[in-house]
């Protein structure tokens, strides 16, 4: 089972157990644009919630994703550093970007379901 | 992610609601909302504007006028603002330019053309940024003799139609549009609606600008997307065609503090003009024409993937040797793409330099302009 957590960020967080899947939204690909580069943590890495994750780069400006929880890194989507064009065909399934083992599930509760996402987009435009 | 458009007080063109119909995302651009890519995206306009035909909206630039009794008086007027030579432009002819100040920067870049018309004799007619033409208009207010005046066309709009089919769409409305060489305009009709055609662009394709009264804009832009060859393109394509195509961009490539000569603009400065001066900043123009400029600008390839941006510090012999002033991807290439200054002992093409990404150098190297060969019509 399975839960999918939203930051205002326009990042989803996927936990299955101690592990998070991290990537941005569709919204994000959108408003970012035709993405041509990213760059991923080194596996292993670790990181605190709020620090830099990763770069995601369109023709137009690179952009920061943060960590939306805390952890260490324990995989990176390669499919998507050599294709940087997946994220914006597939952005919440197979061009995620990173699986953190999460060193503190209650950081969990900090982030927005799905119908509260949903909701502050809509209310931001 | 991105920055929101905060309207209010932003201008918009008579083309606003047809780009929002569109698809248009709309965002903030030298005081007007603009497009900044419609429903295909920046990768897709930028590659249909190399294989076929894209049409802009550019009805932001500022239109305006000088004219005096002949085209002598109003030449003489403006080539004491401008290093091009003016005196010399033919009828029908379009000249690039730009407006220097006191200490040899550039106020603005332009382009100015000389009616082919003699009824329109004594009026040149000028093309300028943006973001800059209130600074220009107050410049030129200053400036010019009483008896050469500016008059800003305030009703009209203006299109770019840019790429290797622009001349097959637009000989279906003006038959003329064909016998146009590069840098030359014309009086013309596009289906009873009178308006001025120049061979010109800032793509480094081939292609049109269309100065349309504004009353009929929306017309004219309709007719040339009907044509299922031609798309509408925002300003992120125009900002990477232009890239590719080595030009500069005010308020980033140059700037009050840049010399023509160091922009690497030469070129663009007449021959006459060189021998005899008479135009502003000619002090330093002339010293570095002679000597060389201290810096320069050049083209830049970074060797990976990651695209190196607007700002980023270029270093070689473990020191900082100058700035990039534009950054991006290049579509046609697949690759980033940029343009900087450097010092002159490291302008040379091949020259290896590092760029500051992240606070991790980045293999580049300087290269000549353009990335992407011109295809102008001669």
């Amino acid at each position: 089972m399975s839960t999918v957590r939203y930051t205002k960020e326009h990042e989803w967080v996927k936990v299955e157990g101690d592990t998070a899947t991290i990537g941005i939204t569709s919204y994000a690909q959108e408003q970012l644009g035709d993405v041509v580069f990213v760059e991923l943590p080194p596996v292993g890495k670790k990181l605190a919630k709020g620090d830099d994750a990763a770069v995601v780069e369109s023709v137009k400006a690179a952009s920061e994703l943060y960590a939306p929880v805390s952890g260490d890194v324990i995989e990176v989507n390669s499919l998507i550093a050599a294709e940087p064009a997946k994220v914006n065909a597939d952005p919440e399934n197979s061009a995620w970007f990173l699986k953190l083992r999460l060193s503190d599930k209650s950081e969990l509760d900090t982030l927005l379901d799905e119908a509260a996402y949903k909701a502050f987009i809509a209310e931001s435009h | 992610m991105l920055e929101s458009a905060a309207s209010g007080r932003l201008g918009r063109t008579a083309l606003y609601d047809r780009h929002l119909a569109l698809g248009a995302r709309m965002v903030p651009f030298a005081g007007y909302e603009m497009p900044v890519q419609f429903r295909e995206g920046i990768i897709a306009e930028h590659a249909h504007t190399r294989n076929a035909a894209g049409v802009f909206d550019v009805s932001h630039m500022g239109q305006a006028v000088v004219s005096a009794r002949d085209h002598q008086t109003a030449a003489e007027a403006l080539e004491r603002l401008v290093p091009g030579d003016l005196l010399g432009l033919a009828p029908g002819r379009i000249r690039y330019t730009q407006f220097t100040n006191a200490s040899g920067g550039i106020i603005d870049d332009l382009m100015v053309s000389r009616s082919a018309s003699p009824a329109q004799e004594g009026r040149l007619v000028l093309v300028v940024n943006a973001s800059r033409k209130e600074v220009d208009y107050a410049w030129l207010a200053q400036h010019l003799p009483e008896d050469v005046k500016l008059t800003r066309s305030e009703d009209r709009s203006l299109l770019a139609l840019q790429g290797p089919k622009a001349e097959a769409v637009l000989m279906r409305y003006c038959p003329q549009a064909a016998a146009l060489s590069f840098m030359a305009s014309t009086p013309a009709r596009f289906d009873g609606v009178d308006f001025h055609l120049a061979r010109s662009g800032y793509t480094g394709e081939d292609g049109y600008e269309l100065s349309v009264p504004t009353d009929h804009v929306l017309t004219v832009y309709d007719r040339l997307l009907s044509d299922p060859d031609v798309k509408p393109i925002g300003l992120g394509a125009r900002d990477s065609l232009r890239l590719e195509a080595g030009l500069c961009l005010y308020g980033h490539d140059i700037d009050e503090t840049t010399s023509p000569v160091e922009a690497d603009l030469t070129w663009s400065i007449g021959k006459r003009r060189r021998t005899e001066g008479g135009f502003m900043g000619v002090g330093r123009i002339a010293e570095e024409l002679k000597d060389g400029s201290r810096r320069r600008r050049v083209g830049i390839l970074p060797e990976g993937r990651a695209p190196a941006r607007e700002g980023t510090a270029i270093m070689a012999d473990g020191r900082s040797i100058g700035r990039l002033t534009s950054g991006g991807f290049g579509p046609t290439l697949g690759r980033p793409i940029a343009m900087g200054y450097v010092e002159r002992e490291f302008s040379a093409p091949g020259t290896r330099i590092d760029l500051m990404v992240r606070d991790k150098p980045l293999a580049a190297q300087v290269v000549s302009l353009p990335f992407v060969p011109h295809r102008y019509k001669r």
